[in-house]
């Protein structure tokens, strides 16, 4: 399995590009001229196929739409757990993130979160993290 | 459009087979295979395999002709992968091929060896069905996937943790008899609800185990069955496939399954039936709440009103229309690139009379296998049918 620490090469251009903005809190999302959302790497839109995507900022916060506790993990996580997995709407796109600044338990549907770039206990590589606001 | 038969279903047992090679339970599935179907070996024109992680569990790729010559084949073969649903597709277009008359006779099967990999590395080979920038690296797990759709369809459909531990207790129940079965012991709705959690709301029993096992099918057409006078009275007279985007938050809806929906509809629509016209069927029951979601997407409940149906007792052996009579992915095992064309050997013995759980449905015509790859970014459905 690949790794993808921020110092480690080679990138995923794109997604790690995109990583790096979230980080900078210049979070983005693509769209397209009818209005679907996605995140990168795209060519096209999914939904779609309209290759006219235009990078616009990714509203602030979220709200959590699903979450689980996850007790056992990939060796890429192993020493994570238990931790929080949640899909957050954010508008125009969705984003999977893991849950922090919150017991892992109590985190819950409504939640409202920021996302924001953290790093894996386990290898020390980046990913994407949600807080609660 | 010629039909297409099911001519012979081979099985190895599902299980623990962590020394036995992919080869050998591949060879073994074709043997008992061919042998039902009492079709000489050399009029097999293709073998169709389906298998997902092989390069990883054996560091093996270019599986097919190592297949091939391990079922004794003197013929091209392809693979297919397509996550837990590669079977199903690998039968899907062997189908086709038949259909076409390209073909006459077909060996469409699959194998995966998975328990030599152990849980740590299984679960990471799994989790390669998933999207990898988009969900492993937020630590997504299969079973973590599936919990996402639990949860969401808990909190829009309502349902319990309960309700999810009859799935597993109608499965084991089913798997009883079953020869071929990982687990042939029965459990009960407080063991399950008891199990340690892997992804909340889903624990160890909602799961189905990491299993090794292979699986295969003679398929001939109605052409081949007639001149040679084959024994074949199952036939598959509808295919379907369907898909959706890989990432659950990419999707329209995060607990349903409109990918087994489109493929269900493409084969009703074939077999010329109705969803309430199907008396048994074989759903991929990965996790129980994915056994929920096929109820629905197959058209047998509406949307939010599977949940409850084996507790009701409506799926279960002696209710209206059984499910996962072979005791399913959860107890019967899910050796993830056999799964789909087991399913199809599991309902042809059920339809045939020679299943140990075909007292239960002694009228049945007509039976439903529901394959999925992933977190049913792909989908296959097949329609079954028995001359009576």
């Amino acid at each position: 399995m690949s790794t993808h620490g921020a110092d480690e090469t080679p990138r995923d251009a794109g997604y790690d590009d995109w990583l790096d903005g979230i980080e900078a809190g210049e979070g983005i999302y693509l769209s397209c001229p009818n209005d679907h959302g996605s995140l990168p790497p795209r060519r096209v839109c999914p939904h779609c196929g309209s290759p006219e995507l235009t990078e616009e900022p990714l509203p602030g916060t979220g709200e959590i739409e699903s979450v689980t506790v996850v007790h056992v993990a990939a060796p890429s996580h192993a020493d994570d757990v238990p931790y929080a997995t949640a899909i957050a709407d954010f508008g125009p796109v969705r984003l999977t993130g893991m849950v922090r600044g919150v017991e892992p338990d109590a985190v819950e549907v409504g939640t409202t979160v920021a996302p924001t770039v953290e790093r894996t206990e386990t290898r020390d590589e980046r990913v994407l993290v949600f807080r609660p606001r | 459009m010629t039909e297409v038969h099911v001519a012979g279903v081979g099985l190895t047992h599902f299980g623990r087979h962590p020394e036995r090679t992919g080869r050998d339970l591949f060879g073994e599935a074709v043997q008992r295979a061919v042998t039902d179907a009492g079709v000489p070996r050399d009029d097999i024109d293709h073998l169709n395999y389906g298998n997902f992680m092989g390069a990883l569990a054996e560091r093996q790729a270019h599986q097919a002709p190592l297949m091939a010559e391990a079922g004794g084949l003197q013929c091209p073969a392809t693979r297919y992968e397509e996550a837990c649903a590669s079977a199903g597709v690998a039968v899907r277009e062997a189908v086709k091929s038949i259909r076409s008359g390209e073909r006459d006779v077909m060996l469409a099967g699959g194998m995966e060896r998975m328990t030599n990999m152990g849980t740590a590395g299984a679960t990471e080979g799994l989790a390669i069905a998933a999207d990898e920038l988009h969900e492993v690296h937020a630590g997504i797990t299969f079973p973590g996937a599936y919990a996402l759709m639990a949860s969401a369809y808990f909190d829009q459909y309502g349902g319990s943790r309960a309700d999810l531990a009859n799935v597993a207790v109608k499965n084991h129940a089913n798997a009883l008899g079953n020869e071929y079965a990982q687990y042939q012991r029965e459990i009960t709705v407080a063991e399950a609800m008891d199990s340690p959690p892997v992804a909340d709301p889903l624990h160890l029993f909602d799961a189905c185990p990491i299993t090794d096992g292979a699986a295969g099918l003679v398929l001939v057409s109605g052409e081949y069955a007639d001149e040679h006078a084959v024994d074949a009275p199952v036939t598959i007279t509808g295919t379907g496939q369907g898909g959706d985007k890989m990432a659950l938050q990419d999707r329209e809806y995060l607990a349903q399954t409109p990918a087994a929906r489109d493929a269900a509809d493409e084969a009703y629509a074939e077999a010329g039936v109705k969803p309430q016209d199907v008396d048994v069927a074989e759903v991929h029951d990965c996790f129980t709440i994915a056994e929920v979601l096929a109820l629905e997407a197959l058209g047998f409940y509406e949307v939010g009103e599977g949940i409850g149906a084996a507790r009701r007792g409506e799926t279960t052996r002696d209710g209206d229309r059984p499910v996962n009579l072979s005791g399913g992915l959860k107890a019967k095992g899910h050796p993830v690139g056999a799964t789909g064309a087991s399913q199809i050997a599991e309902l042809t013995r059920l339809l045939r009379g020679d299943h140990p759980n075909s007292d239960a449905v002694p009228d049945a015509e007509v039976g439903l296998a529901h394959n999925a790859g992933g977190t049913v970014a792909s989908a296959v459905v097949h329609v079954l049918e028995v001359a009576r």
